[in-house]
């Protein structure tokens, strides 16, 4: 059989990095071809290829069995490819049917596309009102959209980025539904993800990139996911190690009746959030991103101002504290973005030591920076984390981004804070490093700090946390401890449904 | 077919950083050429007079002084606001009510004066500008107001009112009611350093701040926030740092040097408040500002190159009788030159050879 897609020896390089190497890749019709490994592993250079963003600097590009030089997404439309984004790209403040017709290659009437559109969806079984304003749509149903799109121009390939990482366990469910629906029809689709349970239950066959390299193609259903992290990885991965906690210190921060209004255009207004955490718990926050996560940390950290009495840290009223106040009695923060928000990226690690550190290990000698203390910090932070560097006078966007990650988790933990607030730890970070972060989260939980992890990727949060808590839309669900709540009835919280839960929950 | 392409480069060029300045430079010279070609001038004769000729003498190099101190100053204050993102773009007002707070404070107590009387006019000077300074600054911190806007509009209130000034209540008695002040008496006016030249007190002064200010920049914690706030607003904000504390602190110092910039020239080679105080020392002080990259040392080099530019269109419109214009055009064509200049520090020219597979 011709195979849909083929790809041989294809390779791009940006300045300073062999983003692809040498990459062979096959899709037959109907099949569901998974593209596998790590965040760096060049899988997102590799589909903007074969959609026409990017050319290869060599190789070749077969559309059924025709070699394609593929010079633009319109181009890739045209043959019958469509793509789904991991970031979307629809305008918040139009209606559904009208993102849809402004991504048209051709002018389309809209009434008639508002027919086509009610016809797929209903088919597929994708509800959606056309006539709805994307800023009221959750994300799953955004998706939805982009992949309705899509199915309008009867695509033979659908390559799908990180489809499901913002999407609750059932939504997913039903996403899976409609890719093997799509698939049985004849459709290819290209699915790119680093989850090995997805892509075991959903792919019939997986390609694994590290480094920029194809490293081989394999059956899922015939391999655990271990086997598979492993050569997605190129190493063994030690999960974290930890103990059963049965009790727990004395209450380090209580945040009660915390509202706060978003002051972004779309963003989510916290709505009277409560919780508490004590010394040498570990709290997660699961949630889909975009329901005021991002909220809930600036209120946390001391970056927006909030009422006094609305967050209490270790006895002290502090909701009015600015971040550095707050670092005073005992609290470190990581922040979800790396660079711009937890360094600065053009400033040496030397400096970025100073940036958060400068309170709590005495780097300032009246108002001047005690150079040598700080570049003795910096020291310490790289050996200990294993922070690999080119000098502590090389700048923290010089690093990549695991490696910056395990320095800004190091400067807040080897601060002793009795609360650490850390956002995604992980983002972004490979399995090794990711492993060590969790280690020393748990370490620092271990000595009595209290600690709250946010975190979308739930894997995460079943690994390190003592308790779990759900925020949906702005306001926080009860917390549960985490032995005593399932998967699933996480995922129902993150839809915003309170499940009929076979336990109480947690009030002390 | 072969074309020139710019590339990206992978990281920023440090070397290039450097570069940039003198390359600006050297194409501002040949422009230089051509100019004084097309006006009908031999291009050697006009670069030595415009370029080499003022500063060939002691009293020469003297002139150097007076003129790249005003900019260096004002440059040094400017530079630490734009490091910050806060670009105050009206020095040239503060510099003019720093001369009418430092000038009459002198005009007050006439004809007396003692060896205070020097550093009093400074700290008025400095008052001065800093009050002026303080109207965006309260406006930005309070509305969110753009100070690109509101510092440079103040600058024409400023001319405004020092015409007022010397009109009016500053204007000497015994003048002819010719607009300007009286002549201050010697306690008022900044002591020559060296003899036989204007070189005075002011060029120590500014020389004292900027080895202050580069301290300030490189060791303490003000220096380091005003970096990361304008760098990246949300680790300034992460690290607690407060931005309305920083954006006040940036406005007052620059607005403050501006001010003594103001009364060192009414103090100093002026002797006197006129109607027209400055040659847009406050305007010329922006460019010496990025063309010495917001360093003070480099806000040295670049302070005496410009002040050469001032110096050179004097001495051509006096030897050759060319057009004053022409220092206005100098200094234009070297901004000019150095902001396409920096383009090459975040990218490289490549030639690229276009084959005609490729295109298909």
């Amino acid at each position: 059989m011709t195979p849909r897609l083929q790809l041989k020896q294809i390779t791009k390089a940006f300045p300073g990095c062999l983003a692809n190497d040498r990459v062979d890749l096959k899709i037959q019709p109907g099949e569901i071809h998974a593209l596998l490994g790590e965040n760096g592993a060049g899988k997102s250079t590799l589909v903007k290829m074969i959609y026409g963003l990017m050319q290869p600097d060599s190789g070749q590009i077969f559309w059924q069995g025709e070699e394609v030089i593929m010079q633009n997404p319109k181009m890739a439309r045209s043959l019958g490819i469509g793509m789904v984004f991991q970031h979307f790209s629809l305008f918040e403040a139009m209606t559904v049917l009208e993102n849809i017709a402004v991504g048209m290659d051709q002018a389309v009437d809209l009434k008639t596309l508002e027919k086509q559109l009610v016809e797929i969806s209903a088919d597929y079984g994708l509800q959606i009102d056309p006539r709805k304003a994307i800023h009221d749509l959750s994300v799953g149903e955004r998706q939805r959209v982009e992949i309705l799109r899509c199915l309008l121009q009867q695509p033979k390939l659908l390559i799908m980025d990180e489809p499901t990482s913002v999407l609750t366990p059932q939504e997913v469910e039903k996403l899976f539904v409609t890719l093997k629906r799509l698939a049985s029809e004849g459709v290819s689709i290209l699915y790119i993800s680093h989850k090995l349970d997805e892509i075991k239950t959903l792919c019939h066959s997986a390609t694994i990139l590290r480094g920029g390299r194809f490293i081989e193609t394999l059956d899922p259903t015939q391999e655990t996911p271990a086997a598979m992290a492993q050569r997605m990885v190129g190493e063994k991965i030690t999960p974290p190690k930890r103990t059963e906690k049965t009790a727990y210190g004395k209450e380090i921060i209580r945040v009660q009746n915390l509202s706060v209004e978003s002051d972004q255009p779309f963003g989510n207004d916290l709505k009277e959030i409560s919780f508490q955490i004590r010394e040498g718990e570990i709290l997660g926050v699961a949630g889909i991103a975009g329901n005021g996560q991002t909220e809930l940390l600036e209120a946390l950290s001391g970056e927006v101002d909030t009422p006094i009495d609305s967050i209490v840290i270790q006895g002290r009223p502090s909701g009015n504290l600015p971040s550095n106040q707050r670092r005073m009695i005992g609290m470190a923060y990581v922040p979800e973005e790396r660079l711009g928000h937890g360094s600065v990226p053009d400033e040496s690690l030397h400096s970025n030591a100073l940036l958060s550190g400068y309170q709590a290990k005495k780097l300032l000698n009246r108002g001047f920076i005690d150079h040598k203390k700080c570049s003795d910090y910096a020291n310490h932070i790289c050996d200990k984390y294993k922070v690999k560097q080119s000098g502590i006078n090389s700048a923290a966007k010089s690093l990549s981004g695991g490696n910056l990650q395990k320095f800004i988790v190091g400067r807040e933990i080897e601060q002793g804070p009795s609360l650490l607030i850390a956002a995604q730890p992980t983002w972004g970070v490979d399995a090794g490093a990711a492993a060590a972060i969790h280690q020393s989260i748990i370490d620092l939980a271990q000595k009595n700090s209290a600690v709250l992890v946010l975190s979308q990727d739930l894997d995460e949060l079943f690994a390190i946390c003592d308790a779990i808590c759900v925020i949906y839309e702005g306001r926080l669900s009860a917390t549960y401890p985490i032995s005593a709540i399932s998967r699933e009835e996480i995922g129902l919280l993150m839809g915003g449904i309170t499940p009929p839960l076979s336990t109480p929950a947690q009030t002390a | 077919m072969i074309s020139l392409k710019l590339e990206a480069r992978s990281q920023p060029s440090d070397k290039m950083r450097y570069l940039s300045p003198l390359i600006a430079v050297v194409l501002t010279l040949l422009s230089g050429i051509v100019l004084f070609s097309l006006m009908g001038t031999s291009p050697w004769e006009g670069l030595y007079v415009f370029f080499i000729e003022p500063v060939s003498s002691l009293y020469g190099l003297g002139e150097l002084a007076v003129k790249a101190t005003p900019l260096i100053l004002i440059a040094l204050g400017l530079s630490i606001g734009f490091r910050a993102n806060i670009w105050n773009i009206g020095a040239e007002g503060q510099l003019i009510l720093g001369a009418i707070f430092g000038g009459s404070l002198a005009l007050w107590i006439y004809p007396d004066g003692n060896i205070w009387l020097i550093p009093s006019m400074i700290v008025f000077g400095a008052l001065g500008g800093m009050l002026w300074a303080a109207i965006p600054a309260f406006l930005k911190t309070r509305f969110n107001t753009n100070e690109i806007l509101t510092s440079l509009m103040l600058t024409y209130v400023a001319i405004l009112l020092l015409n007022y000034m010397v009109n009016g209540p500053l204007r000497d008695p015994s003048g002819y009611n010719f607009p300007e002040s009286r002549m201050f008496q010697d306690a008022a006016l900044l002591p020559i350093l060296l003899e036989g030249t204007r070189l005075n007190l002011g060029s120590l002064v500014t020389l004292m701040i900027l080895i202050g200010l580069w301290v300030m920049l490189s060791k303490t914690l003000i220096g380091f926030q005003i970096r990361v706030v304008g760098q990246a607003p949300d680790a300034a904000k992460y690290a607690g740092f407060n931005h309305k504390k920083i954006i006040w602190f940036s406005l007052m110092l620059s607005g403050g040097l501006a001010g003594i910039a103001g009364m060192m020239e009414v103090s100093g080679p002026i002797g006197q408040i006129l109607p027209s105080i400055s040659p847009g020392y406050g305007f010329t002080a922006i460019i010496v500002a990025f063309l010495g990259r917001l360093h003070p040392v480099g806000i040295l080099f670049a302070g005496l190159i410009m002040a050469i530019s001032y110096l050179g269109g004097e001495s051509a419109q006096i030897s050759l009788g060319l057009p004053m214009a022409l220092t206005g055009v100098f200094q234009g064509l070297l901004l000019f030159f150095l902001l396409a200049a920096d383009v090459l520090i975040r990218y490289r020219i490549v030639l690229a050879f276009k084959s005609k597979a490729a295109q298909v």
